[in-house]
Order: C-alpha cells, then structure tokens, then sequence
C-alpha cells in the first residue's frame, strides 16, 4: 500500500527567488515539508515570511525555481505552463478574500468549479452543488448573489466551491481574518469536516491562534525558513 | 463544455445600467453607419431615378457629356442613323436642360431641369407618366409632383383648378398635367414638356440634342446592336458614346460616386461612426474586464485557461453587437422613412446595407474586445493570495 503513505504535497529543498540583477532577493530557504492524504496542517508565520508565496508555488500559480515540489506525485520543478494550470483543477483554493463571481448565484459559483469537469452532466453539476451548499448550511441562500450574502456566509460559499469538486488538496490563505469569531470557527470547523470526509489534504495559513486545535500539525515559517513546532507551544 | 454556466451572459445583465449604455453606444454609431450608408446610396440612386424611368433599351450621348447635369450637345443626324441598324424600332431625341422656375406661389425662382421630347411618344411607363396630351398645346408642362417642395404647391393648385400658370426661363408657361419622378441630387425638380415647347423656352440648334433613348424591336438582340452602332456610328465619327441601359446608369452614378465628393465625405462619417463604436465598446468591455480581473484570476487559479476567459470578452463582444445592432436597426427603418418624406430622396433600408452594417458592427465589437482582452492577461493568479 505505498499509494496511501506517498505524500500529497512533497516539498524538498525549495528556494525562490524575486526580482532579478541586483534586486534579487530569496524569500524562501531551502524549504522542505510534506503533507499526506487527509492531514490538516497550519502554516504560521509573520507577515513577510514567504507563507504566501509558499503556498502559491504548491498551488500551481508560479514555476518552483529551485529545489523540487511534487504535487500528487506530479514534480512542479521545471514544469509547462499547460501542466501547471491542469494540476490547479485538483487544488481547491480558499483565498482571504471570497473571491466569488459577483454575476453569479451561490450555486453557479459553486458551479463554476465542476464546470472544469466535462464528463458530468449539467444536471448533476447542479446537484452536488446544491449538496455542496447544505452542507456548508448555505441551501437557502442558493440562488442568492454574493452582495446578498454575509461576510462569513460568503467564505462558507467560496469553501463549497473550492471542495465540490473533492481535490485531494485544500490550500487556504487566512480564509477567517475578515470574519468575526464565531463566524472564523464556523468556517474552519466545516473545512476541516469536509476534508476528512473527503480525504484531502488541508493546508491553512493563518495568523489566527483561535483555530490552531483543527490542525494536526503546525508548520512555523520564519525568514523564509520552515520549522515544526508542538500545537501545545503555540496555544499555550 | 455545453453545459456550463453562460458567464458572459450573466456578466452583462448583472451590470444593468452599464449594459444600457453599452447598448446606446452601440446603437448610436450603427446608426451613425447608417445614416451615412443610407444618405450616400439615397444620393446615387436619385441621381440615376431618371435613367431607370427611361424605357429606353439603348442611350446616345456625347463624350463630352460627365453626368446628367453637366451635358454636352451632340448632332440629332447620328441619332437618325441608328434608326438604320437593323432591330431598332424608334429613336427619341431628348433635349435636357436647366431653366429658371418661377414658385406660382410666392414669385421666387429656382432652377429647375426640363426634358423635351416629342409627346407623340413615350419616354417613361405610364406609371410615373400617365397623361402626355397637354404637351401638344403650346407652352404648355408637365411638372414632376416629387420635386422640392421650394417649387411651390404646384400640385395642389393643379388638383384645385386644373391647371397652374407661371414663368419658364422667362417665358409664360402652363403646367397642364403632373408625373413622379422625384428630386434628385442634381436636380431639385423635373419638368416635361415636347421638344417644340423645349426649343421655344430655350433658343437652341433643333439639330442638336443631349440624349438619345432608342428602343428596339422585341427580341432584338441588344449587345448585337450595340455593337452595330459603335461599329458604324460610334467608332468612325467619334461624336457619340452608345451605351446599353446598364451602362448608362452606371456612367451616371460613377460620375457621383468619383468625379464628386459625395461618396468620400459618405464614407467618412460612416467610419467615423465605426470608430465611435469601438471607441465605446472598448471601453464598456475594458472596464467590465477590470472590474473583473480579480475574479477572473480566481478563475485562472481554478484551473481555467486564458483561453476560456478570452472566450467570455469575445463572447460579450458579440451579444452586445447583436443587442446593439437590433434596435437601432429598427430605429433607422424609421428615421428613413422620416428622411424620405422630408427630403423627397429615395432612402430605403435594403438588405445588402442591413448586413453590411450588421458585418460592420460585428467587426467593431470583435476588434474592441480584441484590444481590451490584453488586460485579461494581467490578471495574474498569484496576486490574489
């Protein structure tokens, strides 16, 4: 059974770089981590430590520079633009900000994500996203646009739509800082739900003490340097 | 993808009031195109209404000549020789001329354009021309109902009392009956009146006339006789142009269209209204496609090619042509028709310039979003983490 132990996300010495010339400036370290099947795992770390631009490089949005990432056993060093945007359709992304399609109901933003799926039918598209939105307790809001909808209402779509499709990786950036503390744990508490249910892999970036104890493990980034540390020191 | 959800679609009635404007933009330069496109042909078909009333199956006229108003005199004996050609049936001398009319109305004088030919023949169907037997009275006119209005009410006063008397070139005259024609560009109004009449209004050489009409024979070949004359009359005088009924319509409206600056001023406030268009769909689509830009890099982080998102600009591109184009269209078969009672020139939305217009829009619209998609390349989806 190595199928189930091969990590999801494997990341072994991984540097990047911005700028160019004299500008160049490393924002990551040589940083190695790995995330398996089901896991949810925090990455914390003050503003400026290369968390974000982690997380954009695991999620396909830049090319890995130096070192190797391997996504789902795809490496990511070196790889073709064509290739990184198909790896994107297995990663449900939940940004800060909601980022739904203001032309859009709740459901078609839901949608939206399946539509990168051709072998279902519009029927069934329209199902498992309106199952999506009762699970996040949204199935009344289904055909409401997202102006029409609250703050934490409107992260809860964004997870529906960055998990109907079941990726087997959830990257989530600060997905409760613009939401209050009920609402934050809320959120949290379904993302964490949803992806056990559906074995994927979570990996969170948050400043937000309130939610470590959905983590598993907790990853500290500082510098650009990666370095594990115990849940209990954190909370404490 | 057949399934999926119309986000072009969605987008543009989302944003009701700017949809609106984009609409009225767009309607606005088609009918921009269209009043200039519709003008312009109006201009060129006028100019050649008399040339199509002609039933005439072959034309004589000098070299010299450049259009209808601008004619130049050739010797009626070459038009007599063409009644030799075998399959000619008749040959009618016409004489064409300017004279100023004086408004029975008001006493004002204008210019107006006078054929003369003689009555026992007819020159035009009976449609347009039904009654020719006043011109055998001395001067005696027919006045064309369709000219301008500055004219004066002369058909009115004609249905009144029967007939209407004013001042020809001077001379007195009587308007003994009515026919349509109508305005062209060159002229504003038509009399008719027989060749004796036209030679006693203007002192001119009988022996020379300004156009020949001849007809031929039912099934006479017209190429065959055209070929004849230019052979023998055409060709060894050098005098005379023959020319087939197509041609002579088409030596009319060249003249207008090239030798005048009509179709180039047409042309340009047509384009001008095509460049509006895009000007304004550029920025209808420019802004929409910012507003969108962090959604759009959403989209792009999903998993969505640049592909698809072009896909969404280009397709709003085109609903909003066809959305823009459908009004105005309708709009402009008004505004013609209003045109064509104000302005007595024949303007009508044809089908050829419906679709050239519909082509034109569509291309402003496509080239539009052609330019404002650069910006969807910006949206870059590692910005939005």
């Amino acid at each position: 059974m190595t199928a189930a132990t091969d990590p999801i996300i494997s990341i072994d010495h991984v540097s990047h770089y911005f700028g160019s010339g004299r500008l160049r400036k490393q924002v990551l370290y040589e940083v190695s981590a790995r995330v398996d099947p089901g896991e949810v795992v925090i990455l914390m770390g003050p503003s400026g430590s290369g968390k974000t631009t982690l997380l954009t490089l695991i999620g396909a949005l830049r090319s890995t520079q130096e070192g190797s990432l391997r996504l789902l056993g795809e490496e990511m060093y070196k790889a073709r633009k064509s290739q990184l945007v198909r790896l994107r359709r297995n990663i449900g992304y939940i940004f800060q900000a909601h980022n739904l399609l203001n032309a859009l109901t709740a459901r078609q933003n839901v949608q939206m994500s399946l539509d990168l799926h051709p072998n279902l039918t519009a029927k069934e598209k329209k199902t498992r996203s309106l199952e999506m939105l009762e699970a996040v307790g949204l199935l009344d809001w289904a055909n409401y646009y997202p102006q029409e909808l609250s703050g934490g209402q409107k992260q809860r779509v964004a997870i529906a739509r960055a998990l109907v499709s079941s990726p087997r990786v959830v990257l989530a950036d600060e997905p409760t800082a613009a939401l209050d503390k009920q609402s934050g744990r809320d959120v949290v508490e379904i993302m964490q739900r949803l992806a056990r249910q559906r074995g994927s892999a979570v990996l969170l970036v948050t400043h937000d003490n309130r939610i470590l104890d959905v983590a598993d493990r907790i990853l500290q980034m500082e510098d650009g340097r990666l370095s594990t540390v115990q849940r209990e020191e954190v909370i404490a | 993808m057949i399934f999926a959800i119309p986000l072009a679609w969605l987008q543009l009635i989302r944003e009701k009031v700017r949809l609106l404007v984009a609409l009225a933009g767009i309607g606005f330069a088609v009918i921009l195109m269209f009043i200039q496109l519709g003008f312009r042909d109006a201009l060129f078909d006028s100019s050649v209404r008399l040339h199509q009333a002609l039933e005439g199956d072959i034309f004589m006229m000098s070299p010299q000549s450049t259009a209808l108003i601008a004619l130049d005199s050739f010797s009626r004996r070459r038009l007599l020789q063409a009644e030799g050609v075998p399959g000619v049936e008749s040959v009618t001398p016409i004489y064409i001329s300017f004279a100023l009319w004086k408004n029975p109305a008001d006493r004002s004088t204008r210019s107006i354009q006078v054929m003369g030919y003689d009555p026992s023949q007819s020159i035009v169907s009976k449609d347009l021309l039904p009654d020719s037997e006043a011109l055998k009275l001395r001067d005696y006119v027919l006045f064309d109902r369709d000219s301008r209005p500055e004219f004066g009410p002369v058909a009115e006063l004609f249905e009144e009392k029967g007939y209407v008397t004013t001042e020809v070139a001077g001379r007195r005259v009587t308007v003994g009956g009515l026919f349509n024609l109508g305005a062209s560009f060159g002229a504003d109004g038509n009399l008719v009146t027989s060749d004796i009449n036209f030679l006693r209004m203007f002192d001119r050489d009988p022996g020379l006339i300004d156009m020949g009409m001849i007809r031929l024979d039912p099934g006479a070949n017209v190429d065959k006789a055209i070929a004849l004359m230019r052979k023998d009359i055409q060709d060894p005088n050098g005098d005379v142009l023959v020319l087939s009924k197509d041609e002579f319509i088409a030596f009319e409206r060249d003249y207008w269209q090239n030798s005048t600056a009509i179709g180039f001023i047409f042309n340009l406030g047509a384009g001008i209204g095509w460049i509006v268009g895009m000007v304004i769909v550029y920025q209808i689509l420019y802004t929409d496609v910012a507003d969108h830009l962090a959604e759009y890099a959403t989209l792009k982080a999903m998993g969505y090619r640049n592909r698809y998102l072009l896909s969404v600009v280009f397709q709003e591109a085109v609903v909003l042509s066809i959305l823009g184009f459908i009004p105005a269209f309708f709009l402009c078969i008004g505004l013609y028709q209003a045109t064509e009672n104000a302005t007595s020139l024949p303007l009508q939305m044809t089908q050829e310039r419906g679709t050239f217009v519909f082509c034109l829009t569509m291309a402003m619209c496509v080239i539009s979003g052609a330019i404002a998609v650069r910006k969807v390349q910006e949206a870059d989806p590692a910005d939005i983490f």
